[in-house]
């Protein structure tokens, strides 16, 4: 099966010259570099990663309020991932070794055990997410309000997808002939939420999986639609994403949530592209009950984190890369969390990588 | 450059090794430090030392007590050494369960019998509450080098086999499992054994058996990396043959971890001449400890110093030296 498809793709990708497909998720990107995709692929076809990893598309700012809050003496419950993003001047990992309490969770709902067993303390949880973690936050409000917690705050920073896409379409410098959407977002928001892209624009999309057989069939579908198919979102996860998504999961991100403009790394405010805490839920929003005071600061650095998520360049044409920023030391988000699109670049090697 | 200690540093990748570089090595360095191989070597007697910080203490497979005799007597017996001599240093926190500490202390007897070693010198000291965390204990071993091994990176050359003694990630699973409440069949458990007797098993078919290491801390990545760097040699492992457990896969998958940076406890990673690995397997799948062992690649004379990874397709991705801190308090 995957011999077949590796000589669909050759086969499909000759002669089409150079073709350029984005992988907008982070998990997609790792994947795709533990499988050695790229370098089966045949040399006209090229994978730029884009902006699906939640830690990299997350501004500076975000940190410095979470730093801000822990100082305070709050818990701040986050993934592992956010620990060593660096703000404008410190990262949660330094504060935590200069005394803030900052623990590491795995589901937002441990944030409510973790308030529960401090009822002297207040508990911030980092959620920052697409449409895959923001259900299990939402979750996370409404368990915490039935139960009467009143010690659980969340600091928001949830992204969608859908708007980013269109975003980067919509920018001339971003140039991508299909996307390879990510599978996990589309198992909550359904295959029609991306019907834009062929419609509005145009461009094949197809939704994959992660192991290496589902993300060739993927590239497999782009290349159909490149070869004289209906352009269309290719749902190539049938087994797992439905048209309609998960409509439990998004009854409870709206019960919790409304759609608001928030800011993206590289990409600015990008109209209705977050969510924020409805009203009734502003009890939970920390930077509604108690706003963060920070300083802002205009960090100057040659780190083009921004470009790297929009697809614009590819991590090694940063001239940070690899040099002043490596995941030891990093400079910019994209180099610290292990979906971040330098990191994995840096880790696996890029496109440079010759064994 | 931070100017404070991160968890990071204690978590065996790219930044212990920097504070090893920066800070340890200017202030000791000495020709049989210098080696920073798992134990050293004084003459025939080889020597070593570890403290244990697990969190939680009792877990699935094992306990603070049983790691902290079986991750030393490995540790000298993947120098090629007969582990002998142990000493336990214990640091109590106040309040600490007086019934744990007897579980804790009679799992290190039954670990120490089953090594064969003796414990034969040792301190205890309480700290008050909250200026530990119920138990942090340091054991160092002394052990006797076998004649005619000679465990060496200088003895690693292109052509030689990779073997592993068993499935990967089992205890970093375990543990993780048991910090997060995640239900997972009871099969996965750690592995954290005594290898003492699997080694000695190994060497008596094989002395020429070039390269030991246990693959805790950092995983199979931060092993392979080491020895490739060290024997400035490259290594070709081939993911399709490396052991791993369905269920540690896919709990993998879920918290984002790649299972060769996992530790282990009761794992070794072996660098043997292409010509008795077939012998040295058969022993190891004799062993309790080794049922799962598995050739998982070569030594190669391209790519020194690095490690590349043949997936099922056929291509060759790099496997980097972990990071840094991956699960803190793993041991």
């Amino acid at each position: 099966m995957t011999d077949a498809l590796i000589k669909k793709i050759a086969r499909l990708a000759e002669g089409k010259g150079e073709l350029r497909f984005m992988e907008v998720c982070g998990t997609h990107t790792v994947a795709i570099f533990r499988s050695g995709i790229r370098q089966i692929l045949p040399a006209n076809v090229e994978l730029v990663s884009g902006p699906g990893c939640p830690v990299c598309v997350t501004g500076d700012e975000y940190i410095d309020k979470a730093i801000a809050y822990a100082q305070r003496g709050f818990i701040v419950a986050t993934f592992g991932d956010m620990l060593k993003v660096p703000g404008s001047r410190s990262s949660l990992a330094q504060a935590q070794a200069e005394g803030a309490d900052v623990r590491i969770v795995y589901s937002p709902l441990d944030s409510i055990r973790l308030a529960q067993e401090n009822p002297r303390r207040r508990v911030i949880f980092l959620a920052v997410g697409f449409e895959t973690t923001a259900p299990t936050a939402a979750a996370t409000v409404l368990a915490a309000k039935a139960q009467g917690v009143t010690n659980l705050f969340m600091l928001s920073a949830q992204k969608l997808v859908p708007p980013a896409l269109r975003f980067l379409l919509n920018d001339a410098t971003t140039k991508v002939d299909g996307f390879l959407l990510p599978g996990h977002v589309a198992v909550v928001i359904g295959a029609d939420a991306f019907s834009f892209l062929a419609t509005e624009f145009k461009v094949p999309s197809a939704i994959g999986g992660f192991e290496s057989e589902e993300i060739l069939l993927a590239l497999t579908s782009l290349l159909e639609q490149l070869d004289g198919g209906e352009v269309e979102v290719a749902n190539d996860y049938r087994a797992v994403v439905k048209a309609e998504g998960n409509v439990a999961a998004q009854r409870i991100l709206s019960q919790v949530y409304e759609v608001a403009d928030v800011e993206w790394r590289g990409m600015g405010i990008i109209p209705a592209s977050g969510l924020k805490m409805r009203e009734e839920f502003a009890a939970f929003d920390i930077e509604r009950v108690e706003p963060a005071q920070i300083e802002h600061v205009g960090k100057k650095t040659a780190c083009r984190c921004g470009e790297v998520l929009r697809g614009v360049v590819k991590p090694a044409e940063c001239p940070l890369f690899g040099k002043a920023c490596t995941p030891l030391h990093a400079v910019g988000a994209c180099m610290v969390s292990v979906e971040g699109v330098c990191a994995a670049w840096y880790k696996y090697g890029g496109n440079n990588f010759k064994w | 450059m931070v100017n404070k200690i991160l968890m990071a540093h204690g978590a065996g990748g790219k930044l212990s090794a920097e504070l090893l570089r920066e800070v340890i090595l200017p202030a000791f360095g000495n020709p049989i430090l210098n080696e920073l191989h798992d134990g050293a070597k004084i003459g025939r007697l080889a020597m070593t030392t570890d403290s244990y910080v697990v969190r939680p203490i009792f877990f699935r497979g094992g306990d603070i007590g049983k790691l902290s005799i079986c991750g030393t007597v490995n540790d000298l017996a993947v120098t090629g050494a007969v582990p002998k001599y142990i000493s336990v240093g214990a640091i109590l926190e106040e309040g600490f369960d007086f019934d744990a500490l007897k579980r804790i202390v009679n799992s290190m007897s039954a670990a120490a019998r089953e090594a064969g070693v003796q414990i034969v010198t040792g301190d205890t000291k309480v700290v008050g509450r909250g200026q530990a965390d119920g138990i942090f204990i340091n054991t160092a071993g002394v052990g006797e080098l076998i004649d005619g091994v000679d465990i060496s990176a200088k003895k690693i050359c292109a052509g030689m086999k990779i073997l592993v003694s068993g499935t990967l990630g089992d205890h970093a699973v375990a543990i993780l499992a048991r910090r997060h409440g995640l239900e997972l069949p009871e099969n996965i458990k750690s592995d954290c054994a005594p290898l003492n007797g699997l080694i000695h098993d190994m060497l008596a078919v094989e002395p020429r058996i070039a390269m030991l290491r246990d693959a805790t801390r950092g995983g199979l990545a931060a092993v392979l990396n080491e020895i490739a760097q060290a024997a400035n040699v490259g290594i070709l492992i081939d993911e399709a043959k490396i052991p791993v457990r369905e269920e540690v896969r896919g709990a993998c998958d879920i918290l984002g971890f790649d299972v060769l940076e996992l530790a282990n406890e009761g794992k070794i990673v072996a660098v043997v001449p292409a010509e008795s690995a077939d012998k040295i397997l058969a022993v190891m799948r004799g062993n309790v400890y080794g049922v799962d062992a598995a050739e998982i690649g070569e030594v190669v004379t391209n790519s020194a110093g690095k490690v590349g990874l043949r997936t099922p397709l056929g291509s060759v991705r790099i496997v980097d030296m972990p990071a840094g801190e991956l699960v803190p308090r793993i041991c």
